[in-house]
């Protein structure tokens, strides 16, 4: 699925530095019926982890009340030059992941 | 001995002061339903729930409550001695108190994310953070919202 990421491409080594992840989901919070009255069942993300060259930075454990195409922002110190991986896992074994790259100077 | 002007203003100022000692709460902040108070209790467990260090920022008025921004984050040095681990967002009244869990690491270098969230109709919603000393500290805000989300119809 398509996600969009915003990490600078550059930045000074011990920067704090602002990550901005958006992801396209439906997130279906399983409390809506349809006009017949039968009950949409849940399907939303529960699940997001980003790990800056293989170690976790951010951690997020997601709910219904999380809006659609679910939108988090979050920062770390630029270390040093590297891959960010993200991933998103839900229900209906939903899985999706992303990457972006960082030069430190 | 009748009263004089002076000792009752003396004891009246002592009243004052001890008046103003900033009150630390057992209980979430005001009466909350059940299920917050629950899923509050859930993450807290039995620890004293203080209120500041914390701050939530979203709009105290939301024509559409389908997708509220929200912005959560705690002053913080973010040091191995001094951080904060995790930020938890519920609500009082949508069908299920949870909003979000979030997670720091020591390489967070900030306490703060946002996020965009559902409110299902006017309520308050309460964050609280957890510093690495273990101790846990809640702000509470109310939003009106003229939208709801969640439980409308799908047409």
């Amino acid at each position: 699925m398509a996600a969009l990421i915003n990490v600078p491409s550059k930045a000074r080594r011990g920067e704090i530095i602002e990550i901005r992840t958006l992801t396209s989901h439906i997130m279906e919070t399983g409390f809506r019926h349809t006009a017949d009255g039968t009950l949409v069942p849940r399907d939303i993300i529960t699940g997001f982890v980003c790990r800056y060259n293989g170690a976790e930075i951010f951690r997020a454990d997601l709910f219904p009340a999380i809006a659609a195409n679910p939108y988090l922002s979050f920062f770390t110190v630029a270390k040093e030059s590297g891959k960010f991986e993200f991933e998103w896992i839900g229900d209906n074994g939903y899985s999706s992941t992303a990457s972006a790259s960082i030069t430190v100077g | 001995m009748p009263t004089t002007r002076r000792q009752f203003l003396n004891f009246a100022g002592g009243m004052t002061v001890a008046g103003t000692i900033p009150i630390v709460t057992l209980r979430p902040i005001e009466a909350t339903p059940a299920m917050l108070n629950a899923a509050i209790r859930n993450v807290v467990g039995e620890a004293q729930l203080r209120t500041g260090r914390i701050k939530l920022d979203i709009p105290p008025l939301v024509e559409n409550g389908n997708t509220v921004p929200m912005t959560v984050s705690v002053a913080s040095p973010m040091t191995a001695d001094d951080h904060v681990k995790s930020i938890h967002v519920f609500n009082e009244k949508n069908p299920q108190p949870n909003i979000g869990n979030f997670y720091f690491s020591l390489f967070s270098g900030r306490a703060q994310v946002s996020t965009r969230i559902r409110l299902a109709d006017t309520q308050k919603v309460v964050a609280i953070a957890r510093l690495s000393d273990d101790t846990f500290w809640q702000v509470a805000s109310e939003i009106v919202v003229t939208l709801a989300a969640c439980t409308e119809e799908l047409n």
